[in-house]
Parts: C-alpha cells; sequence; structure tokens
C-alpha cells in the first residue's frame, strides 16, 4: 500500500471522538496460558437462546467436547474447554452482573478430543464446500468476538435476496488499551488470510477488505504484503477515530454504504467479521478446533506486564489478571472489554467467555466519575454521535419519561458507544439516561 | 373638541357591535357538541392523571368510562369505589365494587442484612443499575435502592428508609396506582388487597436461589424451606423455585405461617405483635405436647417391649 | 479478591475527555485577559475599575439570586459569572458611573440568566441583554465614548465612536471619502487606540483570544469566520455599488463591537446553535442583520442587537438544521 498522509486515509464521517490510545500491551506477544486447575463454562456466552447442556456431573469429558448443544438458529454450541471432569451444573456470576447456568469442569491434563488438529501447521487449502464451512462455524460454536458475541455462522447465511458482495475483516479495534486483534493479526496473518478465504467462499464473494486502524502499522504492513498477490483480498488503513469498530461504521467508512436505520449489514451487501472471529473460524475449518480458548489482552496504567494471552474460555477472571502481575494496589475498577464500551465487574471470579476482548484495571483516582455540572449546550454531544442522533435531547426525553417521544427521535438506534458522555464538558451522564429510555421501551414492547 | 369625544364614543361602540355579533356568529357556528355528563364526570375523578386506570390521564379515563358498554374492566384505583359509584351514577350504569389495595415491598435486604460487594456509580436509576448488573450487594433478586419507586409516586406515599436502603409505604396515602410497581426493574413491589383491618401477610423476598446460596446473600432470604408450606391449612402458599409464594385470594391472615418461618422473610403487616406472640407461644405449646406425646408413647412402647419380656 | 476496598461499578464509558466546563470557562476568561490589557493601557484604571465593578456585582446577584433567593446550589463556582461580568464590561464605556454597571449586572444575571433557570437554559446572551438595556435605559451615557488616554491630552475627554462621526457625517449630507480622513487610523483601530466601549479597542486582542480558544478546542471557526465573511462580503457589496455613501469592508470589521461580538459574544456555547450547519446559518444571520442596522438603521452600531436578535432565531435553526439520521437516506 501506499504511505498516503493519514488526512487522507479513510474514515466514517458522522461523529466520533478520540480517546487516547493507550494501547500498552502491543507489543506483548500472545503468551498460551496453560489450561486452569478448574472452569466455570457459563452457558450465556452469545447472543440469542441459551444452549441444552448435555452433561451430568461427573462424567468425564475431554477438551473440545460438546458440552451444551445449540437450540434454534441464532444459538451456539459450548464446548469443553479442558479435559477432565464435570463438577457442579450451577448458577454462577458471569461478566454480565447477573448469574447464569454454567458448568464447572476440574481439569486434569490437556485430553484433546480425536479428529482436532492443535498443531501450527498452516493448512492453506481449502477442500470445504460453503455449505460444509457454515456447518463447521456451527458446530463449532463459533461467536463473533469483537464484543456482542452474535453467533458466527446466521451472518454467514444472509436471506437470498439480499445479494453481499463485500467481506469485511474488522481489525479496527478502536477500543483503547485492547490489543487482542492487533497481536492476532501481526502473529497468525497467514491464518488470518486463509480464514479471511474461507469466508468468502462461504459467503460466495470475491472481494474483502481488511480495515486497520493506522496505529497499527506493523499489523498494516505486514497484511498488505501477503495479500499483495492474492485476487480480491485488500488491506485497508484506517484514520484513528472511535467508534470505527462499529460494523455500521467500518462499512461507511470502506464502501460509502450506510445501513439502514433498522437493517443489517447485509441490506446493503456487506458481512463483516472480527479478526478474531475469522481466525477461530480457520481454526474450526481448517484444523477442527471448536472456539474454547481466545486472546485476551490484560492491561491498564498501574498493571505490572500489560499482556496478550490466549486463555481457555471459563478460566476465572483473577487467574488471567495474576498471569499480568496480579491485581495491583489501589485498583477501583475492573473493566470486561474496553475503557469505552466494556463493562465494569464487581467479581474478579467470573469467568472468561468467548466475548471477553480485555480486561482492564483502573487505578482508584480514575474510577470515579467527576462533578456533573448544567448542561451549557455545547452540542458536542450532537456533534460526536456517530448515529446522527441528539443525545442530549434523548437524555433530558427519558428523564422527563417522555418515552414515547424519544422512540420518535430513534433513540433505539443509539449504538451505546459512549462518544457523548465521553464528550461532555459537564460530564453528564448522556449515556446512562439513554439507556434508562432504552431499558423502559424494550419494557413496553414485551 | 367635543366633536372629538362623540367620534371616539360612537366609533368604539359601533366597532364594538360589530365585534360582539361576530362573536356571536362565531360561537353558534362552530359549537362543539359535547356530552354534558363528561364534565361530570371528569369532575367526580380524582384529576391527578397517574395513570393508574391504564389511560394516559383522567380525561381519556372519562372518554373511555363513557363509551363504554359496562364498566367492569374500568376503575380509577386512586378514587376507589366511592368514585366509581359516583361515576356510575352519572352515567346511569352498572359498577363492580373492588377490594382497595395497596403496594408492598418484597425485599427485606437492608443494609444490615446483606453485604455490600461493589459501589455503584452512575445515574441515580434502578433500571440503568438493573441493566448494569444484579446490584452492589450479593443478592441479584433485591432492591437496588436507589429509589426509582419513590420518584414515580405521585402521591408521596413512598420514602426511602435511609436507616434500611428499602423503600416504605405510607399506606394512607397510597392509592394502588400501579406506578412503582411498573417502574422497578425488580418487580420488588406489588399490589396486595388491603385486607381485613389493613393486616396482610406477604413473602418480603424474591431470592430464588438454593437455600445455602440464598442465606450466604442476605440474612433475610427465603429459603424454600417450606415450613410456612406445611402450616398453611388453607393451601395459600405453594414454593416455586425455592420461594415461598402466598396467594393472597386464599390467605385467610392467620398468621401462622409468620411464627414458623425462621428466616424471617414474611411480613405481617399491622398484625399486633401480641397475637404473634400469642400464636407462637401456642405453637410452642403444641409441640412440647406432640413431643410429650411421642415420648410417652415411646415409653408405652418401651415397656410393653419390657412386659413381653 | 486481592483487593481489600469495593470494586466500583459503574455504566460505560469509563473514561472522559479532558475538557470540562469550568475548564472552558476558565479558557474564555484567558482568551479575555489580552482584550482586557489593551483596555487598561488605553483606559487605565477606569478599566480596572469597570471590569471590578461588573464581575463582583454578576458574581454578588448570582450568588443573591440562585444561592439564597432559589436556594439552589452554589454556581458562581463555575465561571459563568465571572465570564458575563467581563462580558459586560467590555461593552461598556469605561467612565460610566458605577451605579449603572451595577444595574447592568442585575439585568443581565437576573434577567438574562437566572429568570430562565440559570447557567444553559437562557435563550439571550446575558451580557447582552445587560448592554441593551443599558443602552436604552442611559442612551447618553452608553454612547459618550472616552477617548483613548495618549490622545486624550490633544483631544478632550470624550466623544463618538468611529461608527458614530461615521452616521452623523452621512445624516449631514458628508460623503464617506471626506469623513475617512477624521478616522483614527487601521493600524490604531486594530491595535486600540480609539475611542469605544472598553473591549471594543483592539481587533488584533480578540484574534488573538479566538486563535486560543481555537486551539484549546473551546470554539469552533465556524461561528466567528461566517460572521466576519458575511459582514464582509454584504459591506463589500454596498461599497462597490456607491464607496461615496457606504464605506469599505474593511472598516467595518476592524470597528464597533464587530469582534467582540465574533469572538465573545456569538460563541456563547448556551445561546449559539448545535450543529456546524446551525452555526453557519447563525453566523451569517448575524452579519446581515448587523449591517442593515449599520447602514440603514438609527443607531451607528448593530452587532449587539443582531447577536440578540439572532439567538432568538437559534431554536427555530437548531430544529431545521437536526443532524441527518445514520441510515436515513432521501428515499426511506
Amino acid at each position: 500500500m501506499s504511505l498516503r498522509a493519514s488526512t487522507e486515509l479513510k474514515h466514517f464521517h458522522k461523529g466520533g471522538v478520540h480517546p487516547h490510545e493507550e494501547k500498552l500491551s502491543a507489543d506483548s506477544s500472545i503468551e498460551v496460558l496453560p489450561p486452569p486447575k478448574m472452569v466455570t463454562v457459563s452457558v450465556a456466552q452469545h447472543i440469542g437462546a441459551p444452549p441444552e447442556i448435555i452433561v451430568e456431573r461427573g462424567q468425564a469429558v475431554k477438551a473440545g467436547e460438546v458440552i451444551a448443544e445449540h437450540k434454534g438458529f441464532v444459538s451456539a454450541n459450548i464446548h469443553s474447554p479442558v479435559s477432565g471432569r464435570i463438577g457442579k451444573i450451577d448458577p454462577v456470576m458471569d461478566s454480565s452482573g447477573y448469574k447464569h447456568m454454567a458448568i464447572a469442569i476440574r481439569s486434569k491434563g490437556d485430553d484433546w478430543l480425536e479428529g482436532i488438529d492443535r498443531t501450527d501447521a498452516l493448512i492453506t487449502e481449502i477442500t470445504a464446500s460453503s455449505e460444509e464451512i457454515v456447518e463447521k462455524v456451527l458446530s463449532a460454536g463459533i461467536v463473533g468476538q469483537g464484543g456482542a458475541a452474535f453467533p458466527s455462522h446466521v451472518k454467514l447465511s444472509p436471506p437470498k435476496d439480499k445479494p453481499v458482495d463485500t467481506l469485511i475483516v474488522n481489525g479496527v479495534e478502536c477500543e483503547p488499551y485492547l490489543t487482542a486483534d492487533h497481536r492476532i493479526m501481526v502473529e497468525k496473518p497467514r491464518e488470518l488470510i486463509v480464514g479471511t478465504q474461507i469466508l468468502m467462499k462461504a459467503l460466495g464473494v470475491n472481494r474483502a477488505i481488511i480495515g486497520i486502524e493506522n496505529n497499527k502499522r506493523d499489523a498494516i504492513e505486514l497484511l498488505t504484503e501477503l495479500t499483495k498477490d492474492l485476487d480480491g483480498i485488500s488491506v485497508e488503513a484506517l484514520r484513528v477515530q472511535y467508534p470505527q469498530g462499529g460494523e455500521r461504521q467500518l462499512i461507511e467508512a470502506l464502501l460509502g454504504r450506510e445501513v439502514p436505520s433498522a437493517g443489517l449489514p447485509h441490506d446493503v451487501g456487506a458481512v463483516v467479521h472480527n479478526v478474531g472471529t475469522t481466525y477461530s473460524i480457520y481454526l474450526a475449518v481448517q484444523k477442527n478446533q471448536p472456539l474454547v480458548e481466545r486472546v485476551v489482552t490484560v492491561t491498564g496504567k498501574d498493571v505490572e506486564k500489560p499482556s496478550n494471552f490466549m486463555v481457555r474460555v471459563g478460566t476465572p477472571v483473577a487467574e488471567v489478571i495474576a498471569a499480568a502481575g496480579g491485581v495491583p494496589t489501589g485498583t477501583g475498577k475492573v473493566i470486561n472489554g474496553g475503557p469505552m464500551m466494556g463493562k465494569a465487574i464487581n467479581d474478579l471470579q467470573v469467568p472468561i467467555t468467548k466475548a471477553t476482548s480485555g480486561l482492564l484495571l483502573i487505578p482508584e483516582e480514575e474510577s470515579h466519575r467527576s462533578e456533573v455540572y448544567n448542561c451549557v449546550r455545547c452540542g458536542k454531544c450532537i456533534e460526536a454521535c456517530p448515529m446522527g442522533l441528539e443525545p442530549y435531547r434523548l437524555m433530558l426525553l427519558s428523564k422527563g419519561k417522555n418515552h414515547d417521544k424519544a422512540k420518535e427521535e430513534h433513540i433505539m438506534d443509539c449504538l451505546q458507544c459512549g462518544s457523548c458522555s465521553f464528550i461532555c464538558p459537564s460530564n453528564r451522564p448522556i449515556l446512562d439516561y439513554i439507556r434508562l429510555g432504552r431499558s423502559k421501551l424494550k419494557k413496553v414492547s414485551q | 373638541m367635543s366633536e372629538i369625544v362623540i367620534y371616539t364614543v360612537v366609533i368604539l361602540v359601533s366597532l364594538g357591535a360589530v365585534a360582539a355579533v361576530i362573536l356571536f356568529w362565531v360561537s353558534r357556528r362552530f359549537k362543539v357538541e359535547e356530552d354534558p355528563r363528561l364534565e361530570r364526570v371528569l369532575e367526580a375523578l380524582p384529576s391527578t392523571n397517574c395513570g393508574g386506570c391504564g389511560m394516559p390521564g383522567c380525561s381519556a379515563f372519562a372518554g373511555a368510562l363513557l363509551t363504554a358498554q359496562d364498566l367492569s374492566e374500568l376503575y380509577c384505583p386512586v378514587g376507589g369505589n366511592e368514585v366509581m359509584k359516583e361515576v356510575a351514577e352519572i352515567l346511569g350504569k352498572e359498577v363492580t365494587e373492588r377490594d382497595p389495595f395497596v403496594a408492598v415491598v418484597r425485599c427485606s435486604g437492608s443494609f444490615e442484612h446483606r453485604k455490600q460487594t461493589s459501589v455503584y456509580e452512575g445515574a441515580e436509576s434502578c433500571t440503568v443499575a438493573a441493566e448494569l448488573y444484579g446490584g452492589d450487594h450479593a443478592c441479584a433478586y433485591g432492591c437496588l435502592g436507589l429509589g426509582e419507586c419513590v420518584e414515580a409516586c405521585d402521591f408521596e406515599a413512598m420514602y426511602m428508609d435511609e436507616r434500611t436502603g428499602l423503600p416504605v409505604i405510607i399506606e394512607d396515602k397510597c392509592t394502588a396506582c400501579n406506578a412503582c410497581v411498573t417502574t422497578c426493574p425488580k418487580d420488588i413491589l406489588e399490589l396486595w388487597p388491603v385486607g381485613r383491618k389493613h393486616q396482610r401477610i406477604y413473602v418480603a423476598c424474591k431470592n430464588e436461589e438454593k437455600s445455602g446460596v440464598a442465606r450466604k446473600e442476605c440474612a433475610i432470604a427465603c429459603t424454600g424451606c417450606a415450613k410456612c408450606f406445611d402450616e398453611c391449612k388453607k393451601d395459600a402458599i405453594t414454593i416455586e423455585n425455592n420461594l415461598a409464594i402466598i396467594d393472597y385470594e386464599k390467605c385467610s391472615l392467620c398468621s401462622k405461617c409468620v411464627v414458623v418461618c425462621e428466616s424471617g422473610v414474611l411480613h405481617a403487616d399491622n398484625v399486633p405483635e401480641t397475637q404473634l406472640v400469642k400464636l407462637a407461644a401456642a405453637r410452642e405449646k403444641r409441640i412440647a405436647k406432640e413431643k410429650e406425646k411421642k415420648r410417652l408413647e415411646k415409653e408405652a412402647a418401651l415397656a410393653e417391649a419390657k412386659a413381653d419380656k | 479478591m486481592s483487593t481489600t476496598t469495593l470494586l466500583t461499578v459503574s455504566p460505560s464509558p469509563h473514561v472522559h475527555e479532558e475538557l470540562t466546563t469550568p475548564q472552558i470557562m476558565r479558557g474564555v476568561i484567558y482568551a479575555m485577559l489580552p482584550a482586557m490589557l489593551v483596555a487598561l493601557y488605553t483606559f487605565g484604571w477606569d478599566a480596572l475599575r469597570l471590569t471590578l465593578i461588573a464581575v463582583l456585582s454578576c458574581l454578588l446577584f448570582e450568588q443573591l439570586i440562585s444561592g439564597s433567593l432559589l436556594g439552589r446550589k452554589m454556581t458562581i463556582t463555575d465561571g459563568s459569572g465571572v465570564i458575563t461580568g467581563m462580558l459586560l464590561d467590555f461593552n461598556l464605556p469605561s467612565n460610566l458611573p458605577w451605579y449603572m454597571i451595577v444595574i447592568g449586572s442585575a439585568v443581565a444575571i437576573g434577567i438574562g440568566k437566572m429568570s430562565f433557570g440559570g447557567l444553559g437554559n437562557n435563550p439571550f446572551n446575558p451580557a447582552l441583554v445587560g448592554r441593551v438595556f443599558l443602552l436604552t435605559s442611559f442612551p447618553v451615557a452608553m454612547t459618550n465614548w472616552p477617548i483613548p488616554l495618549m490622545t486624550a491630552a490633544v483631544d478632550g475627554t470624550s466623544g463618538a465612536t468611529a461608527l458614530g462621526i461615521l452616521k452623523d457625517g452621512l445624516r449631514q449630507g458628508q460623503t464617506v471619502p471626506a469623513l475617512m480622513e477624521d478616522m483614527p487610523s487601521y493600524a490604531n483601530m486594530l491595535l486600540g487606540y480609539h475611542g469605544g466601549s472598553i473591549g471594543e479597542m483592539s481587533a488584533l486582542a480578540m484574534v488573538l483570544g479566538l486563535v486560543y480558544m481555537l486551539y484549546r478546542r473551546i470554539v469552533t471557526w465556524h461561528v466567528p469566520v461566517s460572521m466576519l465573511v458575511s459582514i464582509f462580503v454584504f459591506t463589500g457589496i454596498f461599497w462597490l455599488i456607491d464607496p461615496n455613501q457606504y464605506a469599505n469592508p474593511v472598516f467595518h470589521l476592524v470597528t464597533g463591537g464587530v469582534m467582540l461580538g465574533a469572538v465573545f459574544m456569538a460563541t456563547d456555547y448556551v445561546t449559539s446553535p448545535f450543529t456546524h450547519r446551525g452555526m453557519l446559518i447563525f453566523g451569517v444571520g448575524i452579519g446581515l442583520i448587523t449591517v442593515l442596522i449599520r447602514l440603514f438603521g438609527n443607531y451607528p452600531e448593530g452587532v449587539s442587537f443582531a447577536i440578540l436578535i439572532m439567538n432568538a432565531f437559534v431554536p427555530l435553526i437548531n430544529k431545521y438544521t437536526r443532524p441527518r439520521l445514520f441510515g436515513k437516506t432521501a428515499t426511506s
């Protein structure tokens, strides 16, 4: 790719903010953590119907064995991340802040199910047909690893009347601090490209764009070099701007198409898959590996050793943090995910899920919100909103319980990216109240 | 000089006359025919516009009352039976009397009873907090204590008890308008019949965890031990998901269940302490008697066995 | 758990932009300092006296009304009262009697701001409300401008502004080129050696303040630039039509309250539109009304009125310049 000035780089055009990048762990290579003694695998790891548990207490399982089977189309299988014996099956607190059914497994050795290839050998030839690919993605329990955890096979089966022409591989990672996708692109570029080709085959498209923000130069250069002789796959450097990793924003930035208000990416002929997901799909299709481990960034200003770990799903958060040097004294907040959209957790025993992209430890003095002042009508929230909403107004409407009006003002289109709350000079909890309004409207529609 | 005065008077008077004629004509021409009963119904209603009837406000409710064939589906909880009777009289329709209701708080998780596990910081709204997580304490079913219900109450019938962190309902002011019930994201508030002598017995807990877990989460948690279930002679109590549920239609307010509950989650509103003490004493006596009876039976059996030998 | 304190749990986002409202307010005050220094240099202690009275009385009235009368929490620390006070005194002649300044402050804070619900709710710029109140109540005192210290020894103690001279001259049938002879030089207008309100002195000091606010990202370029450009264009058109009747556009830009208005008055967050598009319309509107008043109105200067009139249009502008919803195409 040509070295263009950063002003010429593609980017999304509506709203956006620029939080400090703070990619502390960008240069730490992925470290594989050994299977923990005990994992707790929650069944609530994806959007959609929870899967049905098919194992019993005391039963022996191998790593990679299905322990919960998907129910319905928008659902995903869950596999045992370790080999060992099933323990309690009870509701357990997970990172959602609520209890969900979870299967505890006491691990013993690391014995994988027959047919799963755990070697590092690269397999470039794609023998599976497109139906077989979708089938494998479904049985491997793959979900979007960017944060929303939407079952991936659903995205690979767009409706027939919506022709898809472009696959977008999302390597934006616009959340500050997080580097999991970055490390995958740098360390597993060939696997990622095969994964991209698999997705192209499954979708029947001959164009794929890997979108990467310009703060990951090494990944951009490496992938550009590796894809230069490949038909259809291109790498696009994007100007750093939050929330570019949002599906809608990324499609607009790369293709100039806007996904309609209540629509989905396939309405404008695009399908977006995250880099981590694409890598998992490579492992699933070429190596028969189900999704039982993922890259998790452990980071924070006071963290001894900001790292990227390959972690088995179900590992307690505390153990992963311990591998990075433990919880620093004076930590006030632990966030599952990045600082803009991540969720604060109140218990360090919650398990890592398929959607845990990072653990961010924030020092006590930065954990609290600042004093709230009057709205000075500066309009910064409006200029920052990537969806073209008027956040200050939605906040007032929700606060005033005028939920129907808020709905007319498209409160349900909000991505909850947090740009409005981030930018507000008066520290007003804008997004909190937008969430309140959305929650009330959801309650009514139920 | 006098000419000016005369002209002014004449012009003003004629202007006024013309305007009056126009106004009269307009008021006749564009008169909106309105059911005269509507105004009387509106007057009878409490005009609090609380929405307790399920309509956006009193005038919408009045309109619905006017057009409805029968009033059995329509009820103003604020005005109660008296107002409904008055409305029925105005409209010449039949009205069904309903028992008065009052809101109750189904959580006992005060500060001293449950441990705080985190610090919530954000909008002072239970809905926002509930969307985020189970709450700043161990029990995911309990009251979040941010007072959204109090804010929702139009009648100043609620306040947050600073000592316990739980909402309190002022029975005399509560109109059972349902506002707090619908606003609570944890469904802690429920409408309950006011009851004979204002007595109500309900389970002030929503925790569905197994007994061990529930007890760990809150000192006053229903463990689903079913002692109350065994005690109830009216089949008013069922145990579902490790939680006792009382059917107020069947409950006879005997309060016997309250006495057997070891966790103390059974609340008996306005039941005199003396009555509970009496019941407890009676129960103890009965247990002692049963014990004595068993002991005697055992002794008798032993004696018999001895005699047989 | 290895931490002894309880973890904080709050909804996202967990990071925040550094710029806060009090910082913005302080930034605006810093941006006003160059102009303040020019005023001190040109008018000496009179300017300081005026500023102190205006700022202190603004703070006093804010505290009295919001703290004592309405029982709200203290708001004088947010800095907006100081800004109102400083902006008000920027709009006054330095020799104004102290009681008029106090009355102006009372109107600015009491009627301009607090009666609408305090900071953030006022539709009109409070300082301008105070200024216009004084202008209509005490027209003589408000239009009798002290002459800067360095020229006072020669010309006496007070006189009219450049715009006033122009208006009066044109009324008496003189032509613009002839009147221009009597005007202060452009260099003086740029640096601040001419008659006028204490904040109207130096266009350069205003530009300095604007650059600082742009650098701190307190304001965007939209309002000041669109306002200045529209004044330049509209006066330019008339000047091209008849240079004997209408002064040249550069003269219009550097005289009177144009710079003060463009930099500090029209950019006020509360009373300007939300979106950049709206700001452009707002700026052009102010420019147009200013030019109309200056060229055809009774008053020599029209910036204050133009801004107040456009303030009234802000809700309407906001309504018609709402952002386009993402994903909403013309067809759908």
